[in-house]
C-alpha cells in the first residue's frame, strides 16, 4: 500500500468517523413505537402558567402506577417557542401538551402534528360547553384537544375609588350600573367628572370584551378568509372601544404603566378573566387587599383565553396519554384545579358543582367568584377564530387601536393601519 | 558435500518478532503524529465552527429559498422571498430604525470611549485599576436587567427621566410613541452598556503606542492636543477599526433592548417605531410559524448588510489615515 493511498484512506476514515458521530447525534431518536398495549413507565405533561394539576397528577400516579412528570413553564411567551421546536424537530414534546386558544388555532392548520383523540377516549362531546368542545376540533374533523378552562370575563373594580367618586360600591349595584357598554361608558364619565382621573386601564381591554360577545365571525369567515375590514364584530369592537378613549388611562395591558397603575390607582376598573384575578392581586399588593371587588361585565359575558389538552403525534404512548388528558379534564379534576389555582371549568357538571359555586375570593372582598364567573360562562357565545387570530389581534388590531389612543394616528388612519396589517399578519 | 559443508555467512540473529513489530508500529505512530496531529489540534475549532457557525448559516440559506412552514410543509420557491423583501415596507422601516439607533448609539459611544480612554491613559490619574474596572462593570450586567431598569426610567407616567425633565419645565414625553424618543431611549441603554467595553479596548490600543514617539514630539514642541491628533489617533487606527466593526455587528443585531422596551411586543411600538431588523427577522421567522422561509431571507439580508457596512467602515477608516 503506497503512502498516498494510505493517507487518503486515513483521511477517509477520519472523515467517516466524524460523519458517523455527527449522524448518530442527529438521528438519536428512532421512532420505534412500543408494542401495542405496553404500559409506559412515565408520561410527561407540559403546561404553562398555573393550571392547577400539581395534586391531580399525584392522584393519577396512585391510581394507575404510571409516573407522571409535570413540566411547567411560567410564561406563554416562552412556552410557545419550545413547543414549536418540539414539533419542528419531531422530538422532545410531552405526551400531554396544554394548548392555549391562540396556539391551538394556529396549530390547527397542521393537524397531523396531533393525535386524533376520537378513537382514544370515550365520547365526551355533550359534557362540555358545546362551543368549547367544537373549538378543539381541526378543520379535517379530527379531535385534537380536550377542553380545560375558559377565560370568562368580569369587571374588577376598586371600591374605595368608586365611593370617593360617589358611585355605588356593592357588587350587584355596580353590575346594575352597566347593563350594556353605553352604561359602562357613562359610569366612566361620571367617575372622571368627579375625580378627574381615568376610569379604565386601556381601550384595548374594552375591545377584548366586546369582540367576544358578538358570537359570530371575527377576523376570519368560516372558510378562513380574512374579513378584518368588513367583519361587523370587529367593527363593533373597534367603535365601542375607540369611543371610550376619554375615560382611558392609556396603560396597555402588561406594560409597566399598567402594572404600576394598580398600586397608584390610575384607573378604577379593569376587565378580569378569572385567570387575571391573581395578577390583579399581585400588582396591587397586600396593601390594597379588600379594596377590589368583582362585578359582571357589560353585555353579560365574554371570553379571554382558555386552553385545551392535546397529545402530540410524536408521543410514544398516545393511548395512555389520551387517558391522562381525559382524567385531567373530567368534572372532578376541573373543580380541584379551580380550587387550587383558579382556572375556570368548562365541564358542564363541574360548573354546577357545589364547591365551585360556593367558592369566594378573599382578596376581592370575598366575592363569590365561582358564581360570578360561572354565570358569565353560560352566556358565552361561540365565535369562529381563524388560524392567525392571535397574531391579527396582537400585532394589527391592538397596536392600531393604541396608536389612536395615544394620539399617534387619527381614527381613520388607525383603521387603515389595522386593515393593512391584518392582511399580512393573518396570512397563513 | 562441500556445498553442504559451506555454512551460511553468519547473519545477525533476527530480532524477536514482537520487538520488530513494535519498532515498526512506533515509527508509524511517529509519522502519523508528525503528519496529522496538527490537524487534530485545530480540529475542535473547525468542528465547533462547522456545527454552530457554518451549518446554521447554510441551513438558513437553504430555508430562505423555500416557502417554509415551521411545523408544516416546505415548498421550494427560489429567490421569491428575496424579491418580496425589496418591496416590503416593514423591512425598510426596520432597516431605517436599525440604522437610526445604530447612529445614535455608535457615534456618541465611540467619542465618549475615546475621551475616557485618553483620561485613563494619563499619568497623573490615581487609582487607575479601580477606574478601569469600574468602567467595565455595566458590561457585566445582564441585558435583560438593563432593559427592564431603563424601561422603567423611561416610563411615561412614573418614570424618573420624565420627572427630572418636569423639574426644568419639559412636558411629559411618551417615550414609546415617537421614533426619535424611542431611539434615544434604546440608544441610551446600548451606550450605557458598551461605552466602558470600548474604552478598555481603545485604552489597550493607546498603551501599545511607543512612548518615545510622544517624547520626540514633546522635544519638537508639540502640545498635548497636537500629540493626540498626530500620534494617538493615527496609531490607534487598527484598534478603532476593530471597535467600529464590533459595534456595527452589535448594532445591526440589536434585539433584546428594543424588545423589552416594547414590553415584549415583537412589532416594536404601535406603529413599529423601533422595530429593528433582528426583531423583524424574529417576527417573520419564529413568531409567525408559516413564514419561516421569509424570516431566513431577512436573516441573510442582515448578514449581507453587516458585511457591507463593515466593508464601508474598513475603507473609510483606512482612507482617512492616508
Amino acid at each position: 500500500m503506497s503512502l498516498t493511498t494510505r493517507r487518503a484512506r486515513m483521511a477517509a476514515t477520519a472523515l467517516a468517523a466524524v460523519l458517523v458521530a455527527g449522524g448518530l447525534a442527529a438521528c438519536g431518536n428512532d421512532d420505534d413505537k412500543p408494542a401495542e398495549g405496553e404500559k409506559p413507565a412515565k408520561l410527561v405533561v407540559d403546561t404553562f402558567g398555573e393550571m392547577g394539576y400539581d395534586e391531580l397528577v399525584k392522584e393519577y400516579e396512585k391510581q394507575t402506577g404510571i409516573k407522571v412528570e409535570l413540566r411547567k413553564t411560567a410564561q406563554l411567551g416562552e412556552y410557545r417557542p419550545k413547543l414549536v421546536r418540539y414539533l419542528a424537530t419531531g422530538k422532545g414534546a410531552a405526551d400531554v401538551t396544554a394548548l392555549e386558544e391562540g396556539i391551538l388555532n394556529e396549530f390547527k392548520a397542521n393537524p397531523r402534528n396531533w393525535a386524533d383523540l376520537t378513537p382514544l377516549v370515550s365520547d365526551h362531546s355533550t359534557e362540555y360547553l358545546p362551543w368549547k368542545w367544537e373549538l378543539g376540533k381541526a378543520p379535517d374533523g379530527r379531535l385534537i384537544g380536550l377542553p380545560t378552562d375558559v377565560g370568562s370575563l368580569a369587571v374588577c373594580y376598586r371600591k374605595d375609588l368608586f365611593s370617593a367618586a360617589g358611585l355605588p360600591t356593592e357588587r350587584d349595584q355596580v353590575s346594575a350600573l352597566w347593563p350594556d357598554w353605553n352604561g359602562f361608558h357613562q359610569t366612566g364619565q361620571k367617575y372622571k367628572q368627579a375625580t378627574g382621573k381615568a376610569f379604565i386601564d386601556s381601550i384595548t381591554a374594552v375591545s377584548n370584551g366586546v369582540l367576544f360577545q358578538q358570537g359570530s365571525d371575527l377576523f376570519y369567515d368560516k372558510e378562513n378568509n380574512i374579513i378584518a375590514d368588513s367583519s361587523p364584530a370587529v367593527k363593533a369592537a373597534w367603535e365601542t372601544a375607540t369611543s371610550m378613549v376619554d375615560i382611558s388611562a392609556k396603560a396597555s395591558t402588561w406594560s409597566p404603566e399598567w402594572s404600576g397603575g394598580f398600586k397608584q390607582g390610575t384607573f378604577a376598573a379593569t376587565f378580569c378573566p378569572s385567570w387575571m384575578l391573581g395578577i390583579v392581586a399581585d400588582n396591587s399588593g397586600e396593601a390594597n387587599k379588600g379594596k377590589w371587588d368583582v362585578a359582571a361585565v357589560p353585555g353579560g359575558s365574554g371570553n379571554w383565553g382558555g386552553s385545551w389538552l392535546a397529545v402530540p403525534e410524536q408521543s410514544k404512548y398516545p393511548k395512555e396519554a389520551a387517558k391522562l388528558a381525559e382524567f385531567l379534564t373530567n368534572a372532578n379534576s376541573q373543580v380541584e384545579a379551580f380550587k387550587l389555582k383558579g382556572p375556570l371549568p368548562t365541564n358542564l357538571e363541574a360548573l354546577k358543582n357545589e364547591a365551585f359555586l360556593n367558592y369566594t375570593n378573599e382578596y376581592f372582598s370575598n366575592a363569590p367568584t365561582g358564581k360570578i364567573f360561572g354565570e358569565s360562562v353560560a352566556n358565552i357565545k361561540p365565535v369562529h377564530l381563524g388560524p392567525k387570530h392571535q397574531a391579527v389581534k396582537e400585532n394589527a388590531f391592538e397596536p392600531a387601536m393604541r396608536a389612536f389612543e395615544n394620539g399617534q394616528a387619527s381614527k381613520d388612519k388607525a383603521w387603515e393601519q389595522f386593515t393593512k396589517d391584518a392582511q399580512t399578519q393573518g396570512a397563513f | 558435500m562441500s556445498l553442504s559443508a559451506t555454512t551460511a555467512p553468519p547473519s545477525p540473529a533476527p530480532p524477536p518478532p514482537d520487538v520488530a513489530a513494535r519498532r515498526r508500529r512506533g515509527s508509524l505512530l511517529n509519522r502519523l503524529d508528525l503528519k496529522y496531529s496538527p490537524y487534530l489540534y485545530i480540529a475542535p475549532f473547525f468542528l465547533i465552527f462547522g456545527i454552530f457557525g457554518l451549518y446554521p448559516m447554510l441551513r438558513t440559506a437553504w430555508m430562505s429559498l423555500h416557502d417554509w412552514d415551521m411545523v408544516g410543509d416546505h415548498t421550494f420557491i427560489g429567490l421569491d422571498n428575496y424579491i418580496e423583501l425589496f418591496s416590503d415596507d416593514y423591512f425598510w422601516n426596520a432597516l431605517v430604525n436599525t440604522f437610526g439607533m445604530f447612529a445614535l448609539s455608535t457615534i456618541p459611544q465611540l467619542l465618549l470611549a475615546l475621551f475616557l480612554a485618553t483620561l485613563l491613559n494619563r499619568t497623573f490619574l490615581r487609582a487607575k485599576t479601580f477606574f478601569r474596572m469600574a468602567i467595565f462593570v455595566p458590561n457585566v450586567v445582564s441585558v435583560a436587567a438593563v432593559a427592564i431598569v431603563f424601561g422603567m426610567l423611561f416610563q411615561r407616567e412614573f418614570g424618573l427621566i420624565n420627572w427630572l425633565l418636569s423639574l426644568v419645565g419639559v412636558d411629559q414625553i411618551d417615550w414609546r410613541a415617537h421614533s426619535w424618543s424611542s431611539w434615544t431611549a434604546i440608544a441610551t441603554m446600548v451606550n450605557w452598556r458598551w461605552t466602558g467595553y470600548n474604552t478598555l479596548i481603545l485604552l489597550a490600543g493607546m498603551q501599545a503606542i511607543p512612548k518615545d514617539l510622544y517624547e520626540a514630539a514633546e522635544i519638537d514642541g508639540a502640545g498635548q492636543w497636537r500629540q493626540f491628533w498626530q500620534i494617538t489617533l493615527p496609531m490607534l487606527r487598527p484598534t478603532f477599526l476593530f471597535v467600529v466593526i464590533l459595534s456595527t455587528i452589535g448594532g445591526m443585531q440589536l434585539f433584546t433592548e428594543p424588545l423589552l422596551f416594547a414590553n415584549g411586543s415583537i412589532i416594536g411600538g404601535n406603529q413599529r417605531e423601533y422595530q429593528t431588523l433582528a426583531m423583524y427577522m424574529y417576527e417573520k421567522g419564529i413568531y409567525n410559524l408559516s413564514t419561516a422561509g421569509y424570516g431566513a431571507a431577512v436573516a441573510w439580508a442582515i448578514f449581507m448588510i453587516i458585511v457591507l457596512v463593515s466593508l464601508i467602515n474598513f475603507i473609510l477608516v483606512r482612507r482617512s489615515a492616508k
